[in-house]
């Protein structure tokens, strides 16, 4: 499960448009989110103080660097459809929830339910990842450069997730169409899981997500390809008949 | 949802501070549960064969009234047990009283003295303080930030399984120097219950926790290890659970198979924090660099004195 490691923080890339700093010991949570909404697209904005904050930079839909220089709370860049968002530090329960296109990036490590129910975008986790990442993910990315905890990907129904590290024990349980990658060891699978054989396309996959993510201690030929069995696609009214 | 707030101080000096560091965490905690608070603080031991009883008073009155009262109770006990009771304090709702160790005697004389007297917790280190309300106003009433003592526990109350009173409310003090608050819902409380019942082991609410309180205060007073009491827990009960447990020897947490509810970490060289969350820690000093960790589902993790 996730060590919550801090990590250095990041310089900020070239600033072309706005340049914003917002600081959550000045404001509130909804101040924050309404300031964000307020920006015109290709701002830059750096939210400081953060301190384990819940839900910053939340259903945002224009394009913003949002750099969080700190450890923070729950939901951090749920719902998103734009932005690029980077924590300097580690992140709780359900980062990226829901997102719909954009970057989160998690430079520490991430808790409970990363990436979860996420239909586009990629929440990238440089640590570890706790309990539950990328569950019910519906065509997103979750890429975790250290491990994931136990029922991770659990009823993912499209999208990709990539494990760094070791996945913890039930992985991948009633998948529907997402493919899990997983560098290191697996605790076990979970039910209609299987490791199946790796193609040229997941390993030309599994290459574009080390270069996006930067984790490359992964070798995209030596991952394991985790995907469903479908033997749980349909109900199967003569088997067992024991209810 | 519930909170639960933990802060273990290992360095002596920090004693004055353990009010003022819990009060906030407690406070923020708020978020996760409000219609009550409750918490155990553990300070400087009475002697061998005292105990502090933390007794709530069906009519506590106030300010010269509340300290007469408190007075009387105390020479009134102390006629009746045969040993010396002092009032330590006084407060909203009732008294802490110092006096035997013989509980069953102290309990039965306080209650003939007063009846509808409550004893909340008692031991040599332990004191209970728990209202309905919300964490700010219940620290507030009890003036918490203000109190001294190397080791605290608080929870934060949203009921969803038993009603809204005070004795519903955590934490649970069955047993001598213990206190549990739980984040979360057994499914079996009523089976083990009953177990209980049988071997004389009675509670007085249908609150699930108290359940698991009274599990483990029967297997550290059958001279158990904390470690083991926990596994107990695990063996006995079903449900989601992340439960947090201390003694005046020890804090302890462990979390369901499941890891169901949230549980964070902070250790530094001064104090083991636990909160349900990572932000009812930001308040304390050093915390940046503090190791900071969730515990994986069913570890034990025991810091002792």
């Amino acid at each position: 499960m996730a060590a919550l490691a801090t990590s250095s923080t990041q310089e900020l890339g070239p600033i072309t448009g706005t340049s914003v700093i917002l600081d959550c010991e000045e404001l509130s949570t909804r101040e924050i989110n309404d300031a964000l909404r307020g920006l015109e697209a290709g701002s830059h904005v750096t939210i400081v103080h953060p301190s384990g904050r819940h839900n910053l930079a939340v259903g945002l839909f224009e394009h913003l660097d949002i750099v969080i220089d700190g450890h923070a709370g729950y939901f951090i860049g749920g719902l998103g459809a734009g932005p690029d968002i980077t924590v300097n530090g580690f992140v709780g329960w359900s980062v990226g929830e829901n997102l719909m296109s954009g970057t989160v990036r998690v430079r520490g490590g991430a808790s409970a339910c990363a990436g979860a129910s996420s239909h586009g975008g990629t929440v990238i986790v440089h640590g570890s990842a706790s309990s539950r990442a990328g569950i019910s993910l519906k065509g997103g990315t979750v890429a975790v450069g250290g491990d994931v905890g136990h029922m991770s990907g659990f009823m993912a129904q499209a999208g990709t997730m990539l494990i760094g590290g070791d996945a913890g024990n039930a992985l991948g349980d009633s998948l529907y169409e997402a493919v899990i990658y997983v560098a290191g060891e697996i605790a076990s699978l979970g039910s209609d899981a299987r490791i199946e054989d790796l193609t040229q396309d997941d390993v030309d996959t599994v290459r574009r997500l080390v270069e996006l993510t930067g984790f490359d201690h992964i070798s995209p030929e030596d991952v394991k390809r985790v995907a469903s069995a479908k033997q749980l696609y349909n109900f199967d009214a003569l088997k067992g008949q024991e209810y | 949802m519930c909170g639960i707030v933990g802060l273990h101080l290992k360095a002596a000096g920090r004693e004055p501070d353990l009010g003022s560091l819990i009060a906030p965490m407690i406070d923020c905690m708020g978020s996760r549960g409000s219609d009550s608070a409750g918490l155990a603080i553990f300070s400087s031991p009475l002697p061998p064969g005292r105990f502090r009883y933390s007794v709530r008073l069906p009519e506590p009155g106030v300010e010269a009234q509340a300290q007469a009262g408190a007075r009387r109770l105390a020479e009134e006990l102390t006629a009746a047990t045969g040993q010396p009771v002092e009032c330590e304090r006084v407060r909203p709702d009732g008294v802490v009283l110092a006096a035997g160790d013989d509980v069953d005697r102290v309990v039965e004389e306080l209650v003939r003295a007063r009846p509808g007297a409550v004893v909340m917790g008692f031991g040599r280190s332990l004191e209970i303080v728990k209202d309905t309300g919300s964490p700010r106003e219940v620290c507030e009433r009890f003036g918490i930030a203000d109190r001294h003592g190397f080791q605290a526990v608080g929870h934060t109350r949203m009921a969803t399984e038993s009603a809204v009173t005070i004795d519903h409310s955590h934490p649970f003090a069955p047993t001598q120097d213990l206190a549990v608050v739980h984040n979360g819902s057994f499914s079996n409380p009523s089976t083990v219950r009953r177990k209980l019942e049988e071997e004389g082991i009675t509670c007085i609410t249908d609150n699930d926790t108290e359940v698991a309180a009274r599990l483990i205060g029967r297997e550290l007073s059958r001279g158990g290890d904390m470690h083991a009491a926990l596994k107990e827990v695990g063996n006995e009960m079903d449900g989601f659970y992340t439960l947090l447990v201390a003694t005046d020897r020890e804090i302890a947490v462990v979390r369901d198979s499941f890891a169901c509810k949230p549980l964070v970490v902070a250790e530094t060289d001064e104090y083991v924090a636990i909160t349900s969350e990572y932000i009812a820690m930001t308040s304390l000093p050093g915390i940046e660099s503090a190791h900071v960790f969730e515990p994986k589902p069913e570890e034990i993790h025991v810091w002792q004195r």
